[in-house]
C-alpha cells in the first residue's frame, strides 16, 4: 500500500530552495459515491501528509475528500544539511506509510 | 382564480430574489444565485480566519479555467512572501464552493520551506469557485479565488 514516487534532487547547494514532489498510489475514496449495490462506499482517504528533514518537520498537509485519487503533492524546502527526508502519510482505518529519501547538500 | 394572488406573490418573490442575486454578483459576468457563498463554506472559512479581516492579494491560485475532468484538476497555490523568521506564511488553506465538503486542504508552512508554494491535484464536483487563504506570521489573512468550469464532474463515474 505504500507505493509512492518521490522526486527530490540528488544534490543541492546549502541554503538553496528545492522542490519535493510526491505521487502516492491511493484510491482516495471520497465516501460520497454509491457502489454497485447502491450503498455508499466507505471513505478511505489519506488524512495527513508530513515531511521531516533530519527530524524537523518542514511540511504538514491536511488532506480531504476533495484531493484527487493518487495524490500528487509538491512543496519546497531549504537545504540545510545532508541527511534524510522522511515522508509519512496516514489515513482512514489506521493506514500509515512512509518513505525515506536521502539528500546530499554541498557547500 | 384562487391561485391568482399566490402566483403573483411567488412571481414577485422570484423577481426580487433574482434582483438580489444580481446585486450580489458584484459585477460578475453571470448573475447566478449560486455565486452566493453557501453557509457551510462561510462557516469553514470562519473556523480558520475567525473575525480577522480577509484581504485580497499576495496569494496566487493557479487553476485551469476549464477542466475537462473534474476527478483530477491540478492546482498550485503560491503566496508572495520572503519566508523569513520575521515574515513568513504559517498556513495555506483551500476551500471550494460546491463539493460535498467545503474543505480541500490545509498546509502548515514555516521559514524552513523557503518558498510558500504548494501544488496538489483536486477533485471538483461542479463548475465552481475555489478560494485559497494564506495566514502570515503577522496574523494577517490574504485570499485569492479562481473560477473553474468543469465538464466532467467528479463523484459521478461508476467505481471500477
Amino acid at each position: 500500500m505504500g507505493n509512492a514516487l518521490i522526486n527530490v534532487p540528488g544534490t543541492v547547494k546549502r541554503g538553496e530552495t528545492f522542490e519535493i514532489k510526491a505521487l502516492i498510489a491511493h484510491p482516495m475514496e471520497t465516501g460520497f459515491r454509491p457502489g454497485t449495490n447502491g450503498t455508499l462506499i466507505p471513505r478511505n482517504i489519506i488524512q495527513r501528509f508530513t515531511c521531516t528533514y533530519n527530524g524537523v518537520e518542514v511540511f504538514n498537509l491536511a488532506l480531504s475528500s476533495a484531493i484527487a485519487a493518487n495524490p500528487f503533492i509538491a512543496f519546497f524546502t531549504v537545504a540545510t544539511d545532508s541527511g534524510t527526508l522522511v515522508l509519512r502519510w496516514t489515513g482512514d482505518g489506521g493506514f500509515a506509510a512512509e518513505e525515506t529519501v536521502p539528500i546530499t547538500v554541498t557547500t | 382564480m384562487d391561485h391568482g394572488p399566490l402566483t403573483t406573490t411567488r412571481r414577485t418573490l422570484l423577481v426580487r430574489a433574482s434582483g438580489a442575486a444580481a446585486a450580489l454578483a458584484l459585477g460578475g459576468a453571470v448573475a447566478s444565485p449560486a455565486a452566493a457563498t453557501p453557509q457551510s463554506l462561510a462557516a469553514a472559512i470562519k473556523d480558520v480566519v475567525g473575525n480577522a479581516p480577509l484581504r485580497t492579494g499576495k496569494v496566487t491560485l493557479d487553476l485551469p479555467p476549464l477542466a475537462e475532468n473534474g476527478n483530477t484538476v491540478p492546482m498550485t497555490v503560491t503566496v508572495d512572501s520572503p519566508m523569513t523568521a520575521a515574515d513568513h506564511v504559517k498556513a495555506i488553506h483551500v476551500f471550494n464552493e460546491k463539493n460535498p465538503q467545503p474543505h480541500v486542504m490545509s498546509a502548515v508552512l514555516s521559514p524552513r520551506n523557503g518558498r510558500a508554494q504548494v501544488a496538489v491535484r483536486i477533485k471538483l464536483n461542479d463548475s465552481q469557485k475555489i478560494i485559497a487563504i494564506a495566514e502570515t506570521s503577522s496574523g494577517d489573512f490574504w485570499t485569492a479565488s479562481a473560477d473553474v468550469i468543469v465538464t466532467l464532474a467528479a463523484c459521478l463515474e461508476e467505481p471500477t
